[in-house]
């Protein structure tokens, strides 16, 4: 079941939330929709929903299966939903929890007792909860009361499955669990499936595409690798990864930093302008020696070998601090501390020309 | 100073341990410091023992002793006397009417109630405070005002008397206005109780029953309802007991016909100011009798409200 969203705008107030959003799932995917709070991408989930309703506007259209749903109630859309903070029914048991949405049928559509009971008890054997079904919300931890509200989610057979947050309210190790868990889930059971994610590694980790959202709007829709190594805005870049921000000028389709230049076709022109190099810590190499070739001097003023690559961090003269991101060997071998001069060599740069549209 | 004592406790009391328990309360003993030092929170002896003194004084000599001479009074003249005021026509009829009032304003008010907190708690419209102002309006009058409200309102030179009269209506010094002045002076009981729960509890578990594809009204009863029963129970006792024992605003509309209009509480002032002394207390006996009921299941439903609301609490803290 593929989902198309065609020029959504959705105000609060006067807090514009999404301004003229479109975007297509395609079947069995599971998109990410990364950004930071405030961008728009859980209002656009509940929009999908149906527990929102976009602004008035003709232009507006919500697509299931090609079919609009726009006007139709969340009830009859066919949606599973999971909150962030897992919204279990407290007073009813895990079983009764995961039944709820079988037994709130019409009586003309409602599956019997014994059919709803195989029904959960497969559910519960899914998410790894057999033996749990008379226990109450308050006797689960948090990781295994979102598996639950998952279960609950999926048990009514919905055509897609809407994931807000789901795992932001867990610590990191169960989040990293639950995210893999639900990689396999969906590997399985391939439901059209978007995720309501701040947490940029969760969403290059698990999705098959990327939406990353800022102000409102759509800035990206990739794939992961797409989205990382191809940017398409200074946003996409800043907000994806660690990232060292550098001003330059730019001209006659060259960009240049002190005594690195780096290639610019896009401009052409023959007069200066402002432009900003972005360099992630693991596209930079450290030489102790110059080479051929130019790179920029500059002076080690921390380490830190912790973690499974190690980090450097450098000044250099008209920029503020450069960090660098070695692997292991490579950092033994060269045995910096800090006070020593190296030569940095950029492998990867990408340059924006803020305000310049091509 | 008592930790550490703790701890040695505590560690004896591991699963293998043999030391029998006399064992373990000499080593408690052993332990205590000869000089006790007083701990940044605590008090003087004087001032704690002396508060102890003044609240326990308090209660005795406000509630202890007025609930005691009550029955004392009751059954001063045996036990033949006090069950002779309840066999008495007017007295039944009192006890009627006050059962009649409660039962037909205490699950009006249930509805109100909810009605009232569901729209407050989940939903957000204009004049919401305004709203939630108004319902606290009872308890910031006073009774009598209360009552006179509605003489003004439906009483014989009232706005809407004449009409009334036309029709063949009374309201004012009858049945019907008792219950009005009731319900009046004890809606906010229900609602107060359910509304801070419900907004605590937000709407999230309402989504998600209606994602799942329930209907309103399966959403209410399956999961917004079951969510503050206990606070439901908890504001319905005290609807009742109010609605039983409440005076000033029924004195005014009651019109104190004696076997017609009579609720409990004018019964009793009727019969002290008759001077017989014996039946007024035997009837307020059973008003007492009621608040000690209503306190009881108070004290009941009140612990249900708190372990269930500190377990969620509790639990939501580890992952």
């Amino acid at each position: 079941m593929s989902i198309e969203v065609k020029h959504l705008s959705k105000t609060f107030g006067s807090f514009k939330a999404l301004e003229d959003v479109s975007l297509r799932v395609n079947d069995g995917e599971l998109v990410a929709l990364l950004g930071p709070s405030g961008s728009g991408k859980t209002t656009l989930l509940r929009i999908i929903a149906g527990l929102e309703t976009p602004d008035p506007n003709p232009e507006s259209e919500i697509l299931f299966h090609e079919a609009h749903v726009t006007a139709s109630p969340v009830g009859k859309r066919g949606v599973g939903f999971v909150f962030q903070h897992y919204a279990l029914f407290r007073h009813m048991s895990v079983y009764d929890n995961i039944a709820f949405g079988l037994r709130v049928r019409p009586r003309a559509n409602r599956p019997s007792r014994e059919s709803i009971r195989d029904r959960v008890n497969h559910l519960l054997k899914l998410i790894q909860l057999e033996g749990f079904g008379n226990r109450y919300p308050s006797q689960l931890s948090g990781g295994q009361r979102q598996r639950v509200a998952l279960a609950r989610a999926i048990a009514v057979e919905p055509q897609v499955l809407l994931l807000d947050e789901p795992f932001g309210a867990l610590d990191a190790k169960v989040r990293k669990g639950l995210r893999d868990w639900l990689r396999r889930l969906h590997d399985e059971i391939h439901l059209t499936s978007v995720l309501v994610t701040h947490d940029q590694e969760e969403a290059l980790e698990v999705a098959d595409r990327v939406v990353v959202m800022n102000k409102a709007k759509i800035e990206q829709v990739g794939t992961p690798e797409e989205v990382f190594h191809q940017p398409a805005s200074q946003f996409v870049m800043e907000f994806l990864g660690q990232v060292n921000i550098f001003r330059c000028r730019v001209k006659a389709g060259t960009a240049s930093l002190g005594t690195l230049t780096f290639e610019y076709p896009n401009y052409q022109e023959s007069s200066e302008k402002d432009a900003i190099v972005y360099m992630r810590p693991h596209d930079l190499e450290i030489k102790r020696r110059q080479r051929n070739e130019p790179g920029l001097m500059a002076k080690v003023s921390r380490l830190n070998p912790a973690g499974a690559f190690a980090r450097v961090f450098l000044h250099a003269d008209g920029v503020d601090e450069i960090q660098v991101e070695l692997p292991q060997d490579q950092y033994r071998e060269l045995a910096l501390s800090p006070g020593d001069v190296v030569y940095v060599y950029p492998k990867n740069a990408r340059v924006f020309v803020p305000d310049f549209v091509i | 100073m008592s930790g550490d004592a703790k701890v040695a406790r505590n560690d004896s009391q591991l699963p293998g341990s043999q030391q029998p328990a006399s064992d373990l309360q000499a080593d408690v003993k052993i332990r205590q410091p000869a000089t006790r030092f007083r701990g940044a929170t605590e008090e003087p002896v004087w001032i704690r023992y002396s508060l102890i003194f003044l609240t326990v004084s308090f209660l005795v000599f406000f509630l202890f002793l007025p609930l005691l001479s009550v029955f004392a009074e009751a059954f001063r003249k045996g036990v033949n006397a006090y069950l002779a005021a309840f066999n008495d026509r007017a007295a039944l009829a009192a006890i009627k009417l006050t059962l009649i009032t409660a039962a037909i304003a205490v699950p009006l008010n249930i509805v109100f109630g909810l009605a009232a907190s569901w729209s407050i708690a989940k939903f957000e419209f204009w004049g919401k405070s305004f709203l939630l102002t108004l319902i606290d309006l009872p308890f910031a009058v006073s009774p009598v005002i209360s009552g006179l409200i509605f003489v003004l309102l439906f009483g014989a030179q009232g706005l809407l008397g004449p009409w009334l009269t036309s029709q063949g209506i009374q309201i004012i010094f009858a049945v019907p206005g008792i219950v009005i002045a009731t319900i009046f002076v004890t809606f906010p009981f229900v609602a107060r109780e359910i509304i801070p729960l419900m907004h605590e509890q937000g709407t999230e578990e309402e989504q998600a029953a209606i994602t799942l594809g329930a209907n309103g009204w399966q959403t209410f009863w399956y999961v917004t309802l079951p969510n503050v029963r206990w606070a439901l129970l908890y504001g319905v006792i005290l609807c009742n007991a109010r609605a039983m024992g409440e005076f000033g605003a029924v004195s005014v509309v009651s019109g104190h016909l004696r076997g017609k209009t009579n609720t409990l509480p004018l019964h009793v002032e009727i019969l002290h100011n008759e001077f017989n002394f014996v039946a007024a207390f035997a009837v307020a006996s059973l008003l007492a009798l009621l608040g000690v009921v209503t306190l009881a299941a108070k004290i009941y439903v009140e612990s249900r409200v708190r372990s269930t609301s500190t377990s969620e609490d509790l639990s939501s803290l580890d992952h």
